[in-house]
């Protein structure tokens, strides 16, 4: 996984409410068996017509936002399904960092496995940053994990929290499974005891 | 004497392998769930890294999201892309000797449909896989919740996942429901009352008069849907119709065990005086028949209401609830039983069970879908299939003009060949309304599986409490 500790970005702002999975990568896209290549369908069925041509109204689809690497978005961001496609087409398209009131769970979880940082803020803070994003590429959103503060391109700093076990692993670039597995004998311990207490299982 | 503890705390508990100084915990896993569609990646990771499955008898296997469900697909799958992945899926479950059901046992189906059916889920079990429906697994009084295909090579690798605990939300339906109205009723009712991140945080438990008198079927209707309000999780303590429903099936406990198990599972409910972090309550008289209007979940109205106009919301809502008016092509103040429809779908994890099936057939006995309608029944596994055909309900489905198709996911998610066209509109007992859930541009409202085949044979959304009383 790729390390995060501090990004200088264009943000997009996508003020929409309840952006769901399935608006993030639709279905027909998760018929891969790989983790790559995804991002040229990111929010597929927004960003093109039918026919495959790029719907110009789109944030992504304009000049200033091609590159953009953070998302300032409305409430409850990756709703629906658990489909880790989401996050992949993000990273593929080159999305760090989304910004919003509140996420569902599981698309949460999904973006730390993924090196893309998740950040709750509250929705007078978000109204700024999506003011703020509405600037254009000009308007350079500064995130720094390790001193958990977003930076507005006029200077403004706010604080955000994030989990501490989720940040070392987003600093460092861990991988979940060696570090768990380091637990192992904890593990079979568990199993020992279980397997006397609830034999059935 | 310790404190009273919740259902969700005393199953977590007992599942905590490690915890770390900042709460971070192992939660060990007793049932993982695995399909074609999340888990080719994780089983990619588990080769490139070396690593392999901790307990293979305690994961289980089953294609069901991209599969046709239609005759042929055990000899052959046409889509190049869904072949991959079920074949993929095939080789991963033999190479890592994982519990398998390939297309052509009469077993498969919709892995939450399975998990209970074969006795893979019990009570007080933590039960994961890579869906977010898993909540299903909760109507047993098991903790189970989706996840990201990550988590599943974790869980695949460890037989442990890194949780940290969440908050207890209690939801309780006091009193009973009235005729014609259904768990699909209630799960979507209180996801209109909540929104659909009204529980994220939480793990939900429901209670009350309402849901006790709900079968197995009904109680998996409810928590399926718990993921729709935001919740990691949807939990019903187990009681006398949850053993009922598991004594004597395949992977259930037997004899000595059983009785060992049976005293354990009497232990799993929420001590009196339990904290909750948040509680609502619903009436269940005054529940209604419901159906969405939009293209979120919690755009629930009582079949009886009109289509509302954006600025009836506030917020970000507004924008969003106009989104859904023009992409479902509906006009503010229309009632919602003028709406016409020319598909219905009945299936998936949520209603593609025998009593679904039971209560759909039961409205559609001697009757004709109306004229142009695509109905489409799948049920939820080969094994309800054959029950359901056994109980002549297959007769009376094909009778009223439906087809009648193998189990799967299907037109839920439409990955298979089952698909909405671009303005089509869909009565469907599924769970998801979004923008292109069941094809580019299709417009989905989701309903009760009597509700479903009410609005088959009417042509438009209809309240089922008048076709029933035509019906007496
Ligand atoms: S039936 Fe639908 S919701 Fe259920 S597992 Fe299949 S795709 Fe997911």
């Amino acid at each position: 996984m790729d390390k995060f500790t501090k990004i200088t970005g264009v943000a997009a702002p996508m003020p929409l409410v309840n952006i769901d999975t399935d608006m993030i990568i639709p279905k027909q896209f998760l018929k891969t068996i790989k983790r790559s290549g995804l991002g040229k369908n990111l929010f597929d069925e927004m960003r093109f017509t039918q026919d495959g041509q790029e719907i110009p109204e789109f944030v992504l689809n304009q000049p200033a936002y091609r590159n953009a690497e953070i998302i300032v978005a409305g409430d409850n961001f990756g709703c629906g399904s658990s489909r880790e496609h989401a996050p992949w087409a993000l990273l593929d398209f080159g999305i760090r960092c989304v910004i919003s009131t509140s996420f569902a769970d599981i698309f949460y979880n999904n973006c730390f496995k993924n090196g893309i940082l998740p950040i709750v803020m509250p929705p007078e803070v978000v109204e700024v940053l999506m003011e703020d994003s509405r600037k254009g590429a000009n308007a350079r959103i500064t995130v720094d994990l390790e001193n958990q503060t977003v930076t507005t391109s006029d200077g403004q700093s706010f604080p955000f929290e994030v989990d501490s076990f989720r940040k070392h692993c987003l600093l460092n670039g861990l991988d979940d499974i060696g570090l768990t597995l380091e637990k192992a004998a904890s593990i079979d311990g568990f199993e020992k005891t279980a397997a006397t207490l609830r034999p059935w299982v | 004497m310790t404190a009273p503890r919740t259902l969700y705390d005393k199953i977590w508990d007992d599942h905590v392998a490690h915890q770390a100084e900042d709460g971070t915990c192992l939660l060990y896993i007793d049932r993982h769930l695995v399909h074609e569609v999340t888990s080719p990646q994780a089983f990619e990771g588990l080769r490139m890294t070396g690593r392999t499955v901790r307990a293979p008898e305690k994961t289980i296997a089953v294609p069901d999201h991209n599969v046709p469900t239609t005759a042929g697909r055990d000899v052959h799958i046409d889509n190049e892309e869904s072949r991959i992945q079920v074949d993929a899926l095939d080789k991963n479950a033999r190479d890592f000797k994982i519990n398998y059901y390939p297309v052509s046992d009469i077993r498969q189906g919709i892995v939450h449909i399975v998990g209970p059916e074969q006795g893979w889920t019990l009570p007080g079990m933590t039960v994961v896989c890579g869906d977010s429906h898993t909540a299903t697994h909760g109507a047993f009084g098991a903790l189970a919740h989706g996840i990201g295909t990550s988590e599943v090579e974790h869980v695949l690798a460890t037989q442990t996942l890194i949780q940290k605990k969440s908050k207890n939300m209690k939801v309780e339906i006091t009193g009973s429901l009235r005729p014609g109205v259904t768990a699909k009723d209630i799960t979507l009712s209180v996801i209109g009352a909540i929104g659909t991140a009204g529980g994220t945080g939480y793990v939900i438990e429901y209670c009350g008069q309402a849901i006790r008198e709900l079968s197995m079927e009904g109680r998996m209707t409810v928590c399926n849907m718990a993921i729709e309000g935001g919740a990691r999780a949807g939990l019903i303590a187990p009681d006398e119709t949850t053993f009922a429903y598991v004594m004597g099936r395949p992977h259930a406990p037997k004899a000595a065990q059983w009785e060992a198990a049976l005293a354990y599972w009497k232990t799993l409910y929420t001590d009196e005086g339990a904290h909750f972090d948040k509680v609502i309550t619903l009436k269940g008289e005054d529940i209604a028949p419901v159906v969405t209007w939009g293209t979120s979940p919690e755009d629930v109205l009582p079949i009886t209401g009109t289509v509302p106009a954006a600025t009836d919301f506030t917020g970000g809502k507004v924008e969003a609830a106009q989104r859904s008016l023009d992409y479902m092509g509906l006009t503010p103040g229309q009632k919602l039983t003028d709406i016409k429809i020319d598909t219905v779908f009945i299936g998936s994890c949520t209603n593609g069970r025998i009593e679904d099936l039971r209560a759909a057939a039961a409205i559609l006995k001697g009757k004709k879908v109306a004229p142009g309608m695509r109905a489409m029944v799948v049920p939820g596994s080969g094994l309800v299939r054959a029950q359901a055909e056994e109980e002549g309900l297959a007769q009376i489905f094909i009778d009223a003009g439906f087809e009648w198709r193998l189990a799967g996911c299907s037109m839920c998610l439409a990955m298979n060949p089952d698909q909405l066209s671009p303005g089509e509109r869909c009565a469907a007992t599924s769970n998801r309304n979004f923008e292109g859930r069941q094809g580019r541009g299709g417009r989905t409202h989701l309903l009760s599986p009597a509700m479903a085949a009410a609005a088959a044979v009417t042509g438009h959304l209809t309240d089922v409490r008048e076709m029933m009383a035509e019906t007496v």
